[in-house]
């Protein structure tokens, strides 16, 4: 009676329950495969892309007066486009095409970001590897390091000291200043709200030479204060605040209202809604905004340029004496005309893509989490306290059921 | 005392005319009868200013503008104290808008105006000086939709208030507070065993009572419901009156609902609002709900509660 060319099953087993009419096996599944891509589509792009390949060497090797390999590649895009139009006509309708068509160039567009992105990192990682290898890139300064000394000898320690040291000093000084702002435009609004948002909004176009220029006007010149770590962190800081108002703005924005309705309607106050539900809401997205500050912040180059000074030497304080960061570093030793010193530079700035990525990994594991999701620490806090009452309930000493001693109005 | 329908001397111009205590024979459905005497509110051992731990709500010719538009027209309306009034009508007739005046969240809307005065325990909320953070306290809200706080744990939305009140209690103080808060919104039983996760992780309805359960958090002496099962299926609908009908003669609670059957079930008193399109919102009819339901004297609200329109 059955169909199926599968083993057949003894319908009636000596051991176990009787199975219930269920002698026919199901069929197996089987999962249906949806979209995908065919061969046909693959022979497509392929085709088109070796033809028109073959078509621009024609064009370009032998009748056109051009030459050069970024034009090469320009009329082989175009040339595959239109290639892959014709190809398309033969098998499809004009419809889908079209739509092919564009998802090609989608396709395209995104390989292109991401070469391209692949090429800058590969660069510099290649350039900078001839130095970087060399561990005492990381431990070393330039103090005792001549333009001619082997890449055995001086390194990077002070920029990246003083990189660290200047960046953490900054959004030390940007993050409350910037989420205070977030907090005055989305939350207390008023009159002065719209003028401090354009403000903010001209601010993050600033040109960062004119932040430098603006700590050496006023901090160094005026004030009379000495070139100095802390000086440049300030003009970090111009940089810095605005984006970290603007980013923090647009998450607080995106904090639900009926959560702050429920605040309210529960007899929190402005401040304490905000300290208590709109921001603990709005922590991965206020994360995002500090560390898209900190990736702005760390690259700079004009406002520590004029505002820090530059020195070969060690310098673990901020606040005495001239101190290196990285971007300084790179600026002032790939110009130089010695091999050594441009491999050193290139190294830098490889280091100087690793803090960034570091960053932004940190940033993820931070602000990560979706709202709610609670830390490790607490998540084992909380089964502590649960085990322990677990165990209490189970020793009979459940408390009684009571309300609560009320002391609190 | 404590089981007075009207906290302080009933206006004569109310429309609650005759308030007649909820008779809980007349009920549609069999709930506990009103103020169980024992339920004395230890949170307030020096009183209220009305005298009983009940506290009943009273509005007195109130009207309220969005901007220019006028939506709410001379609303005067007692709730009874312990008891459960349920605000009706079709939609855009203001029982919304008038649910946000009796807590002093209309205000937060741009624009928004009003004139009247919402008597708590005989004194105006909106008397100048007052502040509205007070006011919200000691009368609570539900809203439409549960609105859990994401970034808390279950036990952490069910003490927020506290923390938003900025009200300091001893750890174990605050675990006595959270249990007994979610054993009164009917939640204890579901959730106990997993206090520490986040809130949001409910379902719908366990997170409106959770919502209800945080209200109730820091012990208010009204607590307002606007639409709180709209977004919920029948059967988390059927937990949420539940807990109502539990929570009955312990505080004053003020339902909006579309819904006939639940003002029915779960009501002793009802307001019908009607607006038409030129008109403000008004109240029709007030009364013991049998009434306003069995025989009502307006023929609009006969309409109105039969189904024949709105």
């Amino acid at each position: 009676m059955t169909t199926l060319d599968l083993p057949p099953v003894a319908a009636s087993g000596p051991a176990g329950a009787p199975a219930p009419a269920a002698v026919d096996p199901p069929r197996p599944e089987k999962r249906i495969r949806i979209g995908g891509v065919t061969r046909d589509d693959v022979l497509t792009v392929a085709g088109a892309a070796t033809g028109s390949l073959a078509l621009d060497w024609v064009l370009y090797e032998r009748v056109l007066p051009f030459s050069g390999a970024f034009g090469f590649l320009i009329c082989w895009y175009l040339l595959f486009l239109a290639g892959y139009y014709l190809l398309g006509r033969l098998q499809w309708n004009p419809m889908m095409v079209r739509d092919r068509l564009i998802a090609v160039v989608a396709w395209s567009s995104g390989l292109l970001v991401v070469g391209l992105i692949a090429d800058q990192i590969g660069y510099v990682g290649s350039r900078g590897w001839e130095a970087a290898q060399h561990l005492n890139f990381f431990t070393e300064s330039m103090e005792h390091t001549g333009p001619l000394d082997p890449l055995t000898s001086g390194g990077a320690l002070n920029a990246i000291v003083g990189s660290l040291e200047q960046l953490g000093l900054a959004t030390l000084f940007a993050v409350p200043l910037g989420i205070a702002a977030a907090v005055f435009m989305s939350e207390v609004g008023g009159r002065l709200a719209r003028p401090v948002r354009t403000l903010v909004e001209a601010m993050t176009a600033l040109p960062s030479i004119v932040a430098g220029l603006f700590i050496l006007g006023v901090v160094i010149i005026t004030f009379g204060f000495e070139k100095s770590g802390l000086a440049a962190s300030l003009a970090l800081t111009v940089m810095m605040m605005p984006i970290v108002t603007r980013a923090a703005e647009v998450v607080i924005r995106l904090v639900p209202g009926t959560l702050r309705e429920a605040s309210y309607a529960l007899g929190g106050s402005q401040w304490r809604t905000v300290w208590n539900v709109v921001l603990p809401t709005a922590r991965p997205g206020l994360v995002t905004a500090v560390v898209l500050g900190m990736a702005r912040g760390v690259g700079e180059t004009s406002p520590v340029l004029l505002t820090s000074g530059f020195t070969s030497q060690f310098n673990g304080s901020p606040v005495d004496g001239h101190q290196v960061s990285l971007p300084l570093y790179i600026w002032n030793y790939v110009k130089q005309p010695y091999d050594g010193m441009i491999a050193r530079g290139f190294a830098a700035g490889l280091t100087l893509m690793g803090v960034v990525l570091i960053l932004f990994v940190t940033a993820r594991v931070l602000g990560g989490r979706r709202p709610g999701q609670l830390t490790r620490a607490q998540r084992r806090r909380f089964d502590r306290e649960a085990r322990r009452q677990r165990a209490a309930a189970a020793g009979g000493v459940a408390r009684p059921y009571a309300l609560p001693p009320r002391a609190e109005r | 005392m404590t089981d007075a329908p009207l906290s302080s001397a009933p206006p004569a111009d109310a429309p609650l005319a005759g308030p007649s205590p909820a008779d809980p024979v007349a009920d549609t459905i069999t709930l506990p009868p009103v103020a169980p005497a024992p339920y004395a509110d230890p949170r307030h051992p020096q009183g209220h200013p009305g005298g009983g731990s009940l506290a009943g709500l009273e509005t007195r010719d109130v009207s309220a503008w969005f901007g220019t538009r006028k939506v709410l027209e001379r609303v005067s309306l007692a709730m009874p104290a312990g008891g459960v009034t349920a605000l009706i009508g079709p939609s855009g007739c203001g029982k919304s808008t008038y649910l946000r005046i009796l807590n002093r969240m209309h205000e937060m809307v741009r624009g928004a105006a009003l004139a009247g005065e919402v008597l708590l325990d005989g004194d105006d909320v909106y008397r100048p000086g007052r502040r509205p953070a007070e006011v919200r306290r000691r009368i609570g809200m539900v809203f439409q939709r549960p609105n859990p706080f994401p970034a808390m744990s279950i036990q952490d939305n069910v003490a927020s208030g506290l923390k938003l009140a900025g009200i300091k209690v001893s750890k174990e103080e605050r675990r006595d507070l959270v249990e007994t808060s979610l054993r009164r919104a009917g939640l204890w039983d579901e959730v106990s065993t997993r206090l520490h996760t986040p809130g949001g992780a409910l379902s719908g309805g366990q997170q409106q009572r959770l919502c209800i359960a945080r209200s109730l958090a820091v012990s208010p002496d009204i607590l307002l419901m606007d639409e709180p099962c709209s977004a919920l299926d029948p059967t988390s609908t059927r937990r949420v009156e539940e807990t109502i009908a539990e929570l009955r003669g312990r505080l004053t609670i003020v339902i909006v609902t579309h819904n006939m059957q639940q003002a029915q079930r779960v009501s002793q008193s009802c307001a019908f609002f009607l607006a038409t399109h030129d008109t403000p919102g008004r109240i029709v009819e007030a009364g013991p709900t049998e009434q306003i339901f069995g025989s009502p004297r307006d023929q609009r609200t006969s309409d109105y509660v039969n189904g024949r329109f709105g």
